[in-house]
């Protein structure tokens, strides 16, 4: 492995971007491959796949064999709002492969009894993400039904470009956030982005049902990287 | 259950991998490229030695270390990468097969 190829990828792995390390065996050759990045043919088409799944594997393309190792970010999900959606949600998404963290200002909705074994912040989502800044491996869903509380978290994370941005609420109260958001210089293409009503449309009623729902589109959203943007070139 | 969003860079292969040539050693990094059945760790995982034949990570559930560290050292003395295979098949199983029955491809190469 090539040193100056190895110091690149740790940091990106430090940074959590991915990246793809594509190693040719016949000669040893390697380079780093980021997200984004083009790359012709069948290696090309293989490379998205692994960024794509985060699956690592052995392929033949161009009359040689290539390994692609995929190093994908950990994909985490930050909830606003300590309610009783965040409740289920907290626990099936850390099954689900996504450790969640909760943040809710609101320190009776915050507190350890209700949401035990959470990494939870009672603190406005300002201060905890200034400390922790959201990233294109970050989802984040916004569940509070509480302009002074959800606005900004949704707001940076249509700026990090999280793969995932949800905000609860009516369709007719998304429409009043639209307007918010755009006096907050967000561009309509990011707020299209917002999936609101929040969760996949599965007829979700009780607050559990509604958190399948919302981990169903994360999960989907995340699987689905990349997929809107080929689309939108082609 | 791992989880931490950051690296773990304590235990990170290719973190001490990095450490260790900034310090000036002679350092091999191991990659499972290739497993076939019941294999103990995914592919992509990462061994790294050094050439006084310390590792950090693994490849294998601690059945096929050894034999990795020794060909490792000789990858950084020759600077030829190599590519290894393990499994209960090989004649050499009850040394350093793989007890779970799987088996495993892995590749060897020196760092610089």
């Amino acid at each position: 492995m090539d040193p100056y190829v190895l110091k690149t990828l740790n940091e990106e792995r430090r940074a959590r971007r991915a990246a793809v390390l594509v190693t040719d065996l016949g000669d040893g050759r390697d380079r780093i491959v980021r997200e984004g990045d083009r790359v012709a043919g069948e290696l090309g088409a293989a490379i998205a796949s692994a960024f794509r799944t985060g699956n690592s594997r052995s392929v033949e393309a161009e009359g040689r064999t290539f390994f692609l190792n995929a190093h994908l970010p950990r994909p985490r999900l930050v909830v606003i709002g300590a309610v009783h959606i965040s409740q289920a949600l907290a626990p099936m998404a850390r099954i689900a492969g996504y450790p969640v963290e909760i943040v809710d200002p609101r320190t009776a909705f915050a507190t350890p009894e209700r949401f035990p074994d959470v990494a939870l912040h009672a603190e406005w989502p300002e201060d905890v993400l200034k400390r922790e800044p959201l990233d294109s491996y970050t989802a984040l869903a916004a569940v509070t039904h509480d302009p002074k509380i959800d606005d900004f978290a949704l707001k940076a994370a249509l700026d990090a470009r999280c793969f995932y941005v949800g905000a609860l609420g009516s369709r007719k109260t998304h429409a009043k956030r639209v307007e918010r958001l755009l006096a907050m210089g967000a561009g309509a293409d990011q707020i299209a982005r917002i999936h609101a009503p929040i969760g996949l449309d599965i007829g979700a009623a009780s607050p559990a049902e509604i958190a399948v729902a919302v981990l169903a589109q994360t999960i989907h959203a995340f699987r689905s990287r990349g997929l809107e943007s080929k689309g939108a070139v082609a | 259950m791992d989880e931490s969003i950051y690296l773990d860079e304590a235990r990170d292969p290719l973190i001490i991998a990095e450490g260790w040539m900034k310090d000036g050693k002679d350092v091999a990094i191991a990659t499972v490229v290739e497993t076939w059945g019941s294999a103990p760790r995914p592919v992509g995982s990462h061994l790294v030695i050094d050439a006084e034949g310390n590792f950090h990570g693994s490849v294998s559930g601690g059945c096929v270390e050894g034999a990795v560290v020794t060909e490792a050292i000789d990858v950084i003395d020759s600077g030829k990468a190599r590519m290894l295979e393990f499994g209960v098949a090989d004649e050499t199983a009850w040394q350093v097969g793989l007890s779970c029955g799987g088996r495993i491809k892995v590749y060897v190469e020196r760092l610089g």
